[in-house]
């Protein structure tokens, strides 16, 4: 399982100037033992700014393709906040700014030839709240492909809608009630049409944030199931509070501390061997 | 002026007794406050409330009904000459009595022989009955007061609950604020519902809602021609409506799409800019609207119309071209337009707090999709918010409906049933002003027809409040 | 896993969000385009609306006064009969000599003149002698307004070249009035007296004193009734009534009457106070009433607010100190809400200042030449006179109801400024 070879540290650039702060060492393990496993977003020297303050330090990391990665943390660690960067969602926040590099596919998201729209219908994304918009069950979910255009007609969006919500495992629920308000649903339910709603528009990658953390056991099982089903087509990058769930559905996970990334790694490496003293003491719960 | 000497008096007098009462609570616990219940103060405010409460309250009712009961008794036994005058007569005389009384102008009725006498008579008597009731009540107020600080220095003592009984004071008076506001209702609906009643005595009701003729110069003696007046109300209906769509015209769009931008778009920098001009345009009184109206945008509009007019003379639409050269400066229009300025702000500010409190995540959902931002406020956020505008609209349209300045100043007074806002119309606001401002006498149907009108103004801004604050409420709580 | 095994729908959601794209975003721009329009629409009507009354209005403040000597002639001002004297013809007639003019039989010379000085130098003149007779026989000076439309003609917007007949004043009182200015006998400054006199049928002698004292007699009767019993009533609400079906009517009704015409409570001002409770008509008691009435609403909901914003922590900690209710309120929770009390209530008194509809039914309407006297005495009030001055005829009265808007606009303008202030001075963030 080991893989060191892989292991090769992500410094801090020297080109970034003089002025840049301490060199910190992240130091990211890859993700599994399949070394040609295909990288599906590259950060580099990712620095977030909330006017003056600083929320994130020379982040870099890679994610893997149709993986799970998970971001572990405890709260106010930048781990949102990094996941906002992927798709750009920190442009929505008045006074932030974000320096460095995050490539999806090779092309930098912060490049002024990349289009938001174009990145956020690529790179679909789920909430800590379920956030249903108050429209019926069936407009929620054709709401990507409507604005985007994807579906040329009634019944092609149909299919659309059926397949998303199929694939979300919420069709047999909801199959009779698909022009009722998608607010009636109770919570799991709407954190999972939520998840239909992204895969609509077909992604490439899904960011979750907390997508668990305001529902019940059995509701947060059949979301750990779905994600766990949606890994075979998607790169799917989850925030999560809870070191068992990120231990249960990711490969990879990713420790940050006080808007560092401190260690990165196969779930499995990082829980039963952390190199970081930081991480031991998170994961045994000695703060968080 | 008796009135303020007797309240000053009480309110030096029950300072004293707080003095009083302070030192007597004292002595009595030894000096010391751990031995009284309450804090020395509170046995003060104690008795100083029993000195001075009720005597004032007597005080300030002699003076609000002291001229009402004088007025009575003096109407108890009415001299002989005056018993066989007509109601309207006596009254007449028995105001002459009361101006007289008080050295005030008095009607122009000579008075002579028998009625010369009765009127002396009279105005003796009322300067008597004035001076009773003033001094006598007086009087009462110092016995009360006396009296009361006699018994609760009595009841003083160490171990007697003060404060408690101070604070029993005050919940009393934090009621009777709090009911102030159910009084004003009452007050409101009881007056009007009254004297409405006795228009619709002699108009009955269903002439004045149905009744297509407004025409209410009714003459002040009864063989006059046109006597009879006319008061159907659907032209003032239909007058204040057409004025009340174009100033939402105006205001709906301009309104809303400011909000939005505000709310959506604008920077910290320019909302804080934006918002308190905004607030100033919300602040101007309507009737420096109204001035604006009737003297900057009405002979604009005129002379506009009648350029385009003049433009259009001869050619095919000949008969269009000199119905626009004969527009007049009051047009609908005007008003209209005018009122809809007015009301920008107030439809911008009210849609602005709902648009805000649609939850950020609905957005964020939207925009992580890839919706444009346009999209998402097209799509998400107004159809979220979509109850509170459409109540934000109803209840802008109350306040164009019971908007009196701008229509009183810039609209005119022809009652016309028209869908034209190049013609001039009349409002049911600008009815009452008319009705109430000239010279009449209380009673006839034409003042009491300003009654009527104000009841309809009440129920159907009542309504469209109680529906739009309904609304909002609803709205709020699905957010919250 | 290797890229081939991809699903094929990447390249292609890609093209087809991008072949749409530059709709959307055109449509963007269109939408944020409405946005701003809208804006700027609105501000640029509150640009119009004050620059409009800023012009109309300025020119009040320019007045021109006559300095003119009179010669109290004996034979025509008697000892026994000095009100008997016609002074404007005294000094019209002295006048016309001065400019080298004469008389005819008629009267018509001196009748043309006099329309050109204002009335007020009579009046001076007749004070004057009234307080010293020994001025009979001797020349005074006086100095006094000319007549509004000399002031129109001074001021430029009565002009030579609009037609003789369609003009107030023909020829040769335009000519006069030259004269007198190169004489040095008129002098223009500062308009003290718009100022200081009250309400005047001759536009050049109002003023806005009455009314401006009028609303501060309305305004004061307004604060001492709907503060108190505002702010109380809203303690009561917020801090001690029992949650339930009466507290909910209580603030239905609260809500409702602050969207209530104003118009309404005029009626019930009408109805109420003056016929039922015999409150004199016209008198800033009667309009302080109605105010209160219609400022109690505003007042208790901005107290509310202000109540509601202060956290439970400051009432838990003061009862748990052994204070009772009304202690805990009074001693704490009020006087920490106490800044956001004052500017609720400052507005909702800036917004009574400036209503004018409801005092229309109370009778306010009336002309009162002077300041109020006492509380039960008829007065006027700053939007009223406004409305008062909109109807009057004269064309000079149009400047001065610009400029009384403008005095009642710079009244509002300090007192919302003193609401800000207070809100940023004293605000507090828990």
């Amino acid at each position: 399982m080991n893989q060191r070879q892989f292991n090769q540290p992500l410094r801090h650039r020297d080109d970034e100037g003089a002025a840049a702060p301490a060199v910190h060492i992240a130091v990211d393990r890859g993700h599994s033992a399949d070394k040609s496993a295909a990288i599906k977003i590259r950060a580099r020297d990712v620095n977030v700014f909330y006017g003056d303050k600083q929320a994130l330090f020379d982040v870099g990391l890679d994610v893997p393709e149709r993986a799970v990665t998970a971001l572990i943390g405890p709260s106010g660690c930048g781990k949102s906040t990094f996941l906002r960067c992927i798709n750009r969602m920190n442009d929505t926040i008045p006074g932030c700014t974000v320096r460095g590099r995050i490539e999806l596919d090779g092309e930098d998201v912060n490049d002024r030839s990349i289009d938001p729209v174009v990145l956020r219908a690529r790179v679909g994304m789920v909430f800590q709240k379920p956030n249903p918009f108050p429209k019926t069950i069936f407009e929620n979910v054709a709401y990507g492909p409507r604005i985007h255009g994807l579906a040329t007609g009634k019944a092609e969006l149909e299919a659309i809608v059926e397949s998303s919500l199929k694939r979300a495992g919420l069709w047999a629920e909801v199959a009779d009630r698909l022009h009722q308000p998608g607010t009636g649903l109770s919570g799991g339910q709407q954190q999972r049409l939520v998840i239909a709603r992204a895969i609509a528009v077909s992604p490439e990658v899904i960011l979750m944030d907390e997508p668990c953390s305001a529902l019940d056991p059995i509701a947060t099982a059949k979301i750990e199931e779905l994600i766990d089903e949606l890994r075979n087509q998607y790169c799917i990058v989850i925030v999560t509070h809870s070191m068992a769930q990120a231990a249960r559905v990711s490969q990879k996970t990713a420790f940050f501390h006080l808007g560092k990334l401190v260690e990165a790694g196969p779930t499995g490496e990082i829980f039963t061997n952390p190199r970081d003293s930081r991480t031991q003491d998170y994961i045994t719960g000695r703060f968080g | 002026m008796l009135t303020w000497v007797a309240l000053l008096a009480l309110v030096l007098f029950s300072g004293t007794t707080y003095v009083a009462a302070r030192r007597k609570v004292s002595a009595a616990a030894g000096g010391s406050p751990r031995n009284m219940h309450s804090l020395p103060g509170y046995y003060g405010a104690y008795v100083a409330l029993w000195a001075g409460a009720p005597a004032a309250l007597l005080v300030l009712l002699a003076a609000m009904f002291g001229g009402r009961l004088e007025d009575a008794l003096l109407r108890v036994q009415p001299p002989a000459a005056v018993a066989q005058l007509t109601p309207a007569e006596q009254q007449v005389f028995f105001d002459d009595v009361r101006a007289t009384a008080h050295n005030l102008q008095a009607s122009e009725t000579s008075y002579e022989g028998p009625m010369q006498a009765a009127l002396q008579a009279k105005t003796a008597q009322a300067r008597q009955l004035e001076a009773l009731i003033a001094y006598g009540s007086v009087a009462a107020a110092a016995v009360l007061a006396l009296s009361g600080v006699f018994l609760a220095l009595r009841r003083i003592r160490p171990d007697f609950r003060a404060r408690n009984k101070v604070e029993g004071w005050v919940a009393g008076l934090f009621i009777v604020c709090s009911v102030t506001a159910i009084l004003t209702t009452v007050g409101i609906v009881g007056s009007l519902v009254w004297e409405s009643l006795r228009f619709f005595h002699a108009v009955p009701l269903q002439d004045f809602l149905l009744g297509r003729e407004w025409d209410p110069q009714i003459a002040m003696r009864s063989d006059q021609y046109a006597s009879k007046g006319a008061f159907g109300a659907v032209p003032l209906f239909a007058g204040t409506f057409l004025i009340m769509i174009i100033a939402m015209i105006v205001a709906a769009p301009i309104g809303l799409f400011s909000a939005i931008y505000l709310s959506e778009y604008a920077g910290g920098l320019s909302r804080a800019v934006v918002k308190p001009l905004l607030e100033i345009l919300a602040g101007v009184p309507t009737v420096v609207y109204g001035f604006f109206a009737a003297l900057t945008v009405g002979p604009i509009f005129r002379s506009g119309f009648h350029a385009l007019g003049e433009a259009l003379a001869g050619g095919p639409l000949n008969s269009l071209a000199l119905y626009l050269m004969s527009v007049q400066n009051q047009m609908a229009l005007v008003a209209g337009a005018v009122m809809g300025i007015m009301l920008i702000p107030f439809v911008s500010s009210l849609s602005d707090d709902i648009i805000n409190s649609v939850p950020q995540a609905l957005r964020d959902g939207s925009l992580a999709m890839g919706a444009t931002r346009s999209e998402t406020v097209k799509k998400v956020v107004l159809p979220a918010a979509l109850p509170g505008i459409m109540a934000a609209m109803l209840l802008a349209v109350s306040r164009a409906v019971g908007e009196t300045m701008i229509v009183t100043m810039a609209a005119g007074l022809q009652a016309k049933m028209t869908i034209n806002p190049l013609d001039t119309v009349t409002t049911v606001t600008v009815q009452i002003v008319t009705l109430l401002t000239g010279d009449q006498e209380f009673d006839s149907p034409k003042t009491l027809a300003a009654f009527g009108l104000g009841l309809t103004l009440f129920v159907v801004t009542f309504l469209l409040n109680i529906i739009a604050l309904r609304i909002v409420q609803k709205y709020r709580e699905q957010y919250d | 896993m290797t890229d081939a095994a991809l699903p094929t729908a990447q390249p292609s959601l890609r093209q087809t969000v991008e072949a749409r794209l530059k709709r959307r975003h055109a449509e963007e721009l269109r939408f944020r385009f409405y946005g701003r329009a809208a804006i700027i629409v609105a501000l640029l009507f509150l640009a119009v609306l004050v620059g409009r009354i800023v012009a109309q209005g300025y020119t009040t403040f320019v007045d021109y006064q006559l300095s003119l000597p009179v010669y109290v002639d004996p034979a025509r001002v008697q000892v026994d009969d000095l009100s008997g004297a016609n002074y404007d013809l005294l000094i019209a007639d002295q006048t016309l000599a001065r400019l080298g003019e004469k008389d005819d039989e008629l009267g018509t010379q001196s009748g043309k003149l006099m329309e050109l000085i204002s009335t007020d130098l009579g009046f001076q003149v007749l004070e004057k002698v009234k307080a010293d007779h020994s001025l009979i026989g001797k020349t005074i000076t006086i100095t006094g307004p000319v007549r509004a439309d000399g002031q129109l003609y001074y001021k430029g917007q009565m002009k030579r070249t609009t037609d003789e007949s369609e003009r107030k004043l023909d020829n040769q009182q335009l000519a006069w009035l030259d004269r007198l200015k190169a004489k040095g006998l008129v002098k223009g400054g500062f308009n003290f007296g718009f100022l200081t006199k009250s309400d005047s049928t001759e536009p050049e002698q109002a003023g806005v004193l009455g009314a401006i004292v009028g609303s501060a007699m309305m305004l004061l009767v307004t604060a001492s009734l709907a503060i108190p019993v505002g702010v109380l009533a809203a303690t009561y609400l917020e801090e001690f009534a029992p949650k339930g079906r009466w507290s909910d009517l209580i603030e239905v009704n609260i809500n409702n009457l602050a969207a209530v015409p104003s118009i309404v409570y005029g009626l019930l001002g009408l109805a109420v106070f003056i016929n039922w409770l015999g409150v004199p008509r016209s008198s800033p008691l009667v309009g302080g009433l109605v105010m209160a009435l219609m400022a109690l609403p505003t007042v208790i909901i901005a107290t509310r607010s202000a109540l509601k914003a202060v956290p439970p922590s400051i009432r838990e900690a003061a009862l748990g100190v052994g204070a009772s209710r009304t202690q805990t309120v009074f001693h704490h929770v009020l006087p920490l809400a106490m800044p956001g009390v004052m500017t609720g209530a400052i507005l909702s008194l800036a917004h009574a200042l400036g209503e004018t509809a409801p005092l229309l039914m109370i009778g306010m309407i009336s002309f009162v030449p002077g300041v109020p006297q006492g509380f039960t005495g008829a007065a006027t009030v700053l939007p009223v006179q406004v409305f008062i001055w909109e109807n009057a005829s004269e064309r000079a009265f149009e400047e001065r109801t610009a400029a009384a808007i403008l005095v009642l606009l710079t009244f509002m303008i300090i007192m919302n400024m003193a609401a800000i202030l207070l809100r940023r001075r004293f605000e507090r963030r828990w």
